[in-house]
């Protein structure tokens, strides 16, 4: 026998999607505004007010989303020693040289640091965001702190989209990660391959139930 | 204004049409002529039909209290005591600057929503206006304001609409005492010369022009009977610039900051062109080992390789 594991419930992979859903829009419709040779994106949208005005709503539902699925996996991403050694052998990493490496839980140092990045990119964009909204919101706040919060919104959003790039990439590059996220199951092999620790977790807890 | 007279556009990285030479003009403000009469806010409005609601007093000679979407320009009033002891009423007609080198230009993201003519004048586009406010993020002096009922953004517009058929802006024909002039700007600097040297001759030795570098000089100047401390006149910066906060963001860091995400995806184009995918070997599979489910109680126990 040769089961396949569950790694992401149904619920999990519906949060996931719907924050990649509203940060494709969101980044998109950022994005027509962060460069005048991206405007054109604005068109996705409906033209330059439309995008003005869906933008910050589009970032909200993104925030509170993500939100949501950080609640579910920061336990996952506490850090632990063998994360410092895993970085320690980025090259063996980025060769596919894994046996090398100590064995990894249910996330290894890169997706743990990828989450703590992205978190704190979503805080930095929404407190910004908020000061930034002036339909709503910004007269309630100084024009030195809009001008920092115009900075650091666009300097946040682009950490957020070079990360979000790498993370798509590593989808692509470690065979079985997408499908993982898309119906949520992996082959024990990819397991035991990628997530050593966590294997021999989940193997022993089905060890404890049946 | 003809198209070739554009020199400068926002959100625009091509260069403008710059074939016509035409004279930089300028709006000169002579503070110590300015008896606060508001016959300039009055006319604004006339030119523009531009009927700002009826405000409330506020005890003050400032009414409106603020530059809003519908009032241009205001007289903002200052009582000043002067170290003599002497009481001085300043009266600063504030409006657009009409910059050299916009902030409200350099921060507007949409293409053409801001202008800039080839004789100085600043002009907004409302219909290409979005209404995002970067513009009042950019602007050192504090002066667009974003109407709630379009929410697209307003200013003087130094009545371009006149200047481009050879009148004046109608402040400046309106002005009762000749405080207000409009010409070219050598000729208003030369104008304000004279009432520099008049003024000093009267006892206000730091009398002077205000044509703030900072912004590479501005279309409307004052003359200002304490040119070495604008601020007294209801806080005119001192020395004027555009923020260091508003040229990053919107400076070179854009353009590298998008040659930067490019890069990361080439990085990981070459990375599997090099290294190729990483994939999992079907004789790491191990024997034996039976169906592992995450413990969820939420989930419906399914195996897509179990017969069903
Ligand atoms: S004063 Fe402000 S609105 Fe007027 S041109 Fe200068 S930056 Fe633009
Ligand atoms: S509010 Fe209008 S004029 Fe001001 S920056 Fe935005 S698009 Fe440009």
């Amino acid at each position: 026998m040769n089961k396949d594991i569950e790694r992401y419930t149904p619920s999990e992979r519906s949060n996931h999607w719907a924050v990649a859903i509203l940060f494709f829009l969101a980044g998109l419709s950022g994005l027509a505004l962060f460069h005048p040779s991206l405007f054109w994106l604005s068109n996705f949208f409906g033209g330059g007010p439309w995008t003005r005005i869906l933008h910050p709503f589009l970032g909200v539902a993104m925030f509170i989303f993500f939100i949501w699925l950080a609640m579910r996996f920061a336990h996952h991403n506490r850090w632990e020693k063998a994360d410092g050694q895993w970085l320690k052998q980025w090259k063996d990493v980025v060769n596919n040289r894994e046996d090398k490496l100590p064995e990894v839980g249910r996330y290894n140092a890169g997706q743990k640091i990828l989450f703590w990045v992205l978190l704190l990119c979503m805080l930095v964009l929404l407190a910004t965001g908020v000061v930034i909204w002036r339909q709503y919101f910004s007269h309630l706040f100084g024009i030195e702190l809009i001008r920092i919060s115009a900075l650091l919104h666009a300097f946040a959003a682009w950490v957020l989209i070079c990360s979000i790039i790498v993370h798509i990439y590593a989808g692509i590059w470690i065979k079985g990660s997408i499908s993982a996220m898309l119906h949520g199951w992996v082959s024990r092999a990819w397991a035991r391959k990628h997530h050593g620790a966590w294997y021999k977790e989940v193997s022993k807890e089905e060890g404890g139930k049946h | 204004m003809a198209s070739q007279d554009i020199i400068a556009r926002s959100a625009t990285t091509t260069p403008m049409p710059s074939v016509r030479q035409m004279d930089d003009v300028a709006k000169l403000i002579d503070v110590s002529k300015c008896i606060g009469c508001k016959a300039c806010q009055v006319a604004c409005s006339e030119w523009n039909e531009l009927r700002d609601e009826v405000g409330h007093n506020h005890g003050v000679y400032d009414n409106p209290m603020d530059l809003t979407a519908e009032s241009w320009t205001v007289m903002r009033f200052t009582e000043y005591e002067s170290d003599a002891g002497n009481l001085e009423w300043l009266i600063r007609k504030d409006g657009c600057m009409h910059c050299a080198e916009p902030g409200c230009l350099a921060a507007c993201p949409s293409p053409g929503a801001i202008v800039k003519y080839a004789n100085g004048i600043v002009d907004f586009n409302q219909d290409k206006c979005i209404g995002c406010g970067y513009c009042i993020t950019g602007c050192p002096f504090n002066i667009p304001r974003i109407s709630q009922k379009d929410h697209k953004a307003y200013k003087c517009s130094l009545c371009s609409d006149r200047v481009s058929v050879g009148l004046e802006p109608a402040c400046v024909k309106t002005c009762p005492t000749g405080a207000i002039v409009f010409g070219s700007k050598e000729d208003m600097k030369e104008h304000a010369a004279e009432r520099i040297v008049d003024l000093k001759s009267r006892g206000f030795e730091n009398a002077g022009l205000y044509d703030p570098q900072g912004v590479g000089g501005t279309h409307v100047m004052y003359v200002l009977h304490h040119a070495d401390r604008p601020s007294l006149y209801a806080g005119l910066p001192d020395d004027p610039g555009i923020s260091p906060m508003v040229s990053l963001w919107k400076g070179v860091t854009k353009p590298l900051a998008l040659l930067g995400m490019g890069l990361v995806a080439l990085f990981g184009f070459f990375h599997y062109v090099r290294v190729g995918p990483n994939r999992v070997e079907e004789d790491e599979a191990p024997q034996g080992d039976a169906t592992v489910h995450k413990v969820d109680p939420s989930v419906r126990e399914f195996d897509p390789k179990s017969p069903s």
